[in-house]
């Protein structure tokens, strides 16, 4: 076994790349937080022992090479859908000039130091940091292990190294004809020792970057084989689904299970501080014997509480509350020019991952094993040995392919609740929770209130801009030490207080209100840009109109500093044929333009509305230039998956309360977009040499502005929140409203005369 | 005691007759395959079929079966439609998560089996009872196409037995290269 510590050079933190990652947002500050930062950013630490067992060849914590010549690829973020596995397999492999047919990718286990993402200091996918981070941290790693075997083969054969050449796993030196596998030096290869400095592949040598290569992953996930959280079966394991207190914060008082031990297959109830789980053989044991208890709750203090309550109070909070200075650029006040404001209000969303939360415990006298899909293992981890009492190294995380994250495996609440259900009994217990408990108890993005202005001079520039945002705070239940020194949320902010466009005076605030404790904030795709760009590009269309301007031709002029984001706005423009001839009736473009994650996005959307309000989305057309492109297939399918994920929310969802307790259920009522209503969906990718920026959340983060602004150009009709209300679109609506007013006075007028 | 037939194979289960399919398969029998969704029949993750036609097991009780044929996702390449359906599956690269793919994979190839040449329109209607969180229905669309007809008019993913990288004196690329022109033969 190898005990090397891994080589990781160009992730200090002088490094201006980490710095400009890092510059980006709120999610990644709250792993920076969380992780410590510092400790983990130069090395990763030892290589562990893993389940491909005792390799040969253990270089890193990424690469293990087996005597026989297998190589397995251990990979530190997780896979959701978003197609990390293969793209950090593709680096890997690259550097190793292997194929990716000749690798086994493996989940990482729980265990911060050797798996924490640089970027983020912390083990944790999200923000759209993989490849980010692993662009230079996986090519050093395949890079430094390919010099390693090679230099053991050219010591075996007494050449040089330079003159070896590796074809799919295999070292060659033409010269004297000899040739040897991977396998056959990797125990050599063990005892160099670490080269000072690795070289990455020159760009123009690659042979698996940039190309559409297949997924590691899909080929089991189209004949069922391949295993998700909630396919585990552990021998002895019962099955049981949960139903926690429905009204925010409430706690379970009392349960009659006597109805409950009728259903066949029942096994028992176990309980926690706000929440029952029925235990039975099977899933459809649990789930009836749970509708058969009888459950008392002590509803607690918010048994009243509604959106419209924290609808009113967000409004209250953004004009009396204290605004925190997110950023401020020269000076707004007494700026002359023609003013416009907006008021934008955003609701609570939920997750809904396809895969219900689900988790497999089995806690031991002496320790505990855990399957499940989990975007944080370590963090699994730490809340399992705090419910546990158990000590962490005995607590083993095996982690899963997960059916669909978009920020709800960030949070481990459902693991935690999980383990706290399993410690009462000694089989292995699997807690699968239903659709229902899903949207019950979410950690539901936050909803927001912005009220947005800006004051344009002669031409209709913006040259003053205010922006104050109000809402609670991911992040200061997330990683209350990541909160800024003033109490600033960045993630709140991300997206607002850096424009891509030119705006010489601006001042962007945020209120902070909380929600009421046990309605948890949560990170939802897309995170903060998400919110952001769809009040921020709203309103710089709703700007191009009050100027009257061409919304496409009023960026450009705004955009002329910033190279990359015009690249995107006409490459859009011209693909989409913007201002190309004329649209039938109740047919409109809407356009919009941003730079999250430190990517470039153009998107343009058509859509047409019925004269009954009916939305049909007619074709999009996005332009991306996220730098250098891994996979241009994965690039596509984000793109295009994350446009739906943001029009679903945009079209339909929005989560509701009443009495203390979410009124939405199951996909009946919380509604998804479904293929019918799917739009062709065009994604050109700009051919580019700078440094990976994030492409997992865009699409959402663009779904939104660009929908609401083709409604516009449609209906004219202005939309400043979602869902949208399709009543507001029908046509002629404020005749139509006239027309019944009048009606509806003339009857008045005759009653009252026949009354005379 | 019942007699199911699943994917040619008879199989014997004590279950109670109200119990969904979904069940029986995923927790009894150990066919994991096809996925829970919502339980309600709005997402379609649950479909298998019967006798050839696609239903949503999580909401049929498992009395209602009779001896009908039960395919399910593990069984469904066994048939040529289902195996296009898979290979245009991977061709194309429609899954992302892909909890929902064997219920889309299941609709699809029911819907081909039964309407060879489907219109769009036909693919909007067959598949719309299928949700995708993740949002691959564009590509969904695509690889019904070109399972139907064998026409590849998107791009391709290159397979992974034949991506391999090299370096050094060899020509970089050059395996990815003739893999592309044998592709676009
Ligand atoms: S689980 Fe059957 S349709 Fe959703
Ligand atoms: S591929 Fe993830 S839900 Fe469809």
């Amino acid at each position: 076994m190898n005990t090397r510590p891994d080589l990781l050079p160009g992730e200090g933190p002088d490094n201006p790349s980490r710095r400009q990652a890092l510059k980006t947002g709120g999610l990644v500050v709250a792993f920076l937080w969380l992780g410590g930062g510092a400790k983990v950013l130069g090395r990763a630490g030892q290589p562990g022992r893993i389940e491909a067992g005792d390799p040969a060849f253990a270089p890193n914590a990424y690469i293990r090479v087996g005597a026989g010549g297998a190589v397995h690829l251990v990979m530190p973020s997780i896979e959701m859908g978003q197609g990390a596995y293969t793209g950090q397999a593709t680096l890997l492999a690259e550097e190793m000039d292997l194929g990716l047919d000749q690798i086994v990718v493996e989940h990482a286990p729980a265990n911060r130091r050797l798996y924490a993402n640089p970027l983020v200091g912390e083990q944790a996918t999200g923000g759209s940091t993989t490849i980010r981070y692993c662009w230079t941290t996986l090519r050093q790693a395949g890079a430094a292990a390919r010099s390693l075997l090679v230099a053991a083969a050219a010591a075996r054969w007494k050449v040089e190294p330079a003159q070896c050449t590796v074809t799919r796993g295999v070292i060659r030196h033409e010269a004297s004809g000899r040739s040897a596998g991977y396998g056959e030096v990797a125990a050599a290869a063990a005892r160099l020792p670490v080269p000072e400095r690795v070289v990455e592949k020159d760009p123009g040598a690659f042979a698996l970057i940039g190309k559409p290569l297949r997924r590691v992953d899909t080929a089991g996930k189209v004949d069922g084989s391949l295993p998700f959280g909630i396919d585990i079966r552990v021998p002895g394991m019962k099955v049981a689904t949960v139903r926690a207190c429905p009204t925010i914060g409430g706690k379970l008082l009392a349960v009659d299970d006597a109805r409950a031990r009728q259903v066949p297959g029942f096994v028992a109830i176990v309980k926690i501080d706000n929440a029952v789980a029925a235990i039975g053989e099977h899933f459809w044991a649990a789930k009836q014997a749970l509708a058969a208890l009888d459950i008392r709750w002590d509803h607690g203090p918010h048994a009243s509480f509604s959106t419209e309550q924290l609808f009113k109070e967000l409004a209250d909070a953004s004009r009396n509350g204290t605004p925190i200075l997110a950023r401020e650029v020269g000076n707004v006040d007494g700026v002359k020019g023609k003013a416009v404001e907006a008021t934008y209000e955003l609701p609570l969303l939920a997750h809904t991952t396809m895969e219900p939360l689900n988790t497999v415990v089995h806690v031991r006298p002496d320790g505990c094993e855990i399957w499940t899909g989990t975007q944080v293992p370590a963090r699994a981890v730490d809340v399992a040995a705090k419910v546990t009492g158990l000590k962490p190294e005995t607590i083993v995380v095996h982690n899963q392919y997960m059916g669909g994250g978009f920020g709800r495996r960030l949070f481990e609440d459902s693991i935690e609740q999980a383990v706290a259900f399993a410690r009462q009994v000694d089989y292995p217990l699997k807690v699968v929770w239903t659709r229902e408990e899903d949207l019950a108890q979410d950690r539901y993005r936050p909803a927001y209130h912005d009220r947005i202005a800006a004051t344009l001079d002669a031409e209709g520039r913006p040259v003053a801009w205010r922006d104050r945002i109000t809402s609670a705070s991911v992040l200061a239940k997330f990683a209350p030490g990541a909160m800024g020194k003033n109490g600033l949320d960045s993630d709140a902010v991300e997206g607002a207080a850096e424009l891509p466009y030119e705006v010489p005076n601006l001042k962007v605030e945020w209120v902070r209100h909380d929600l009421p404790e046990g309605l948890h904030p949560g990170w939802w795709r897309g995170v903060g840009p998400a919110h952001n760009v769809f009040v921020v590009e709203g309103f710089v269309d709703e700007l191009a109109h009050a100027a009257g301007k061409d919304p496409v031709a009023y960026r450009r002029d705004l955009l002329q500093k910033n190279p990359r984001a015009l690249g995107v706005l006409d490459l859009a423009a011209s693909k989409a044929g913007w201002g190309a001839g004329t649209l039938p009736p109740r047919v409109g473009r809407g356009v919009a333009l941003a730079t999250p994650f430190g990517s470039y996005l153009c998107v343009i959307v058509e859509v047409e509305v019925s004269p009954q309000g009916g939305i049909a989305l007619r074709r999009a057309v996005a332009a991306v230039d996220c730098g250098v492109v891994v996979n241009p297939n994965t690039v596509e399918a984000q793109i295009q998956g994350g446009l739906i994920f943001g029009w679903t929310a945009a079209l339909y969802n929005g989560i509701t309360i009443r009495n203390g307790a979410v009124e939405q259920s199951n996909f009946n009522d919380y509604r998804m977009m479904r293929i019918n209503e799917t739009p062709p969906i065009e994604v050109h990718i700009v051919d580019s040499k700078e440094v990976p920026g994030g492409i997992g959340e865009t699409g959402t983060v663009m779904a939104f502005p660009s929908l609401i602004n083709a409604l516009f150009a449609a209906t004219g009709v202005r939309l400043r929140k979602y869902p949208i209300d399709r009543s507001a679109l029908v046509q002629g609506a404020d005749a139509l409203k006239a027309v019944v007013t009048e009606a509806f006075d003339e009857a008045a007028t005759a009653v009252a005369k026949g009354a005379a | 005691m019942l007699i199911l037939n699943i994917n040619g194979e008879r199989k014997s289960v004590d279950v109670p007759d109200d119990m969904p399919l979904l069940w029986v398969l995923r927790d009894v029998i150990g066919l994991t395959g096809t996925k829970f969704g919502c339980g309600i029949a709005q997402c379609g993750a649950c479909t298998v079929h019967l006798d050839g036609l696609a239903v949503r097991s999580c909401v049929l009780p498992v009395s209602a079966v009779g001896d009908k044929a039960i395919t399910t996702i593990e069984g469904v390449g066994a048939s040529e439609v289902g195996r296009k359906v898979q290979q245009a599956w991977l061709a194309i690269e429609v899954v992302q998560c892909g909890y929902c793919q064997s219920g889309q994979i299941m609709s699809a190839t029911a819907l081909l089996a039964g309407t060879p040449a489907p219109s769009d329109a036909q693919i909007d209607a067959a598949m719309s009872g299928n949700i995708c969180r993740c949002g691959t229905y564009v590509r969904i669309r695509e690889a019904i196409k070109q399972a139907a007809t064998g026409r590849k008019l998107v791009p391709q993913t290159i397979p992974n037995e034949a991506a391999a990288a090299s370096s050094g004196t060899d020509a970089p690329g050059q395996a990815f290269l003739s893999v592309r022109q044998e592709d676009a033969a």
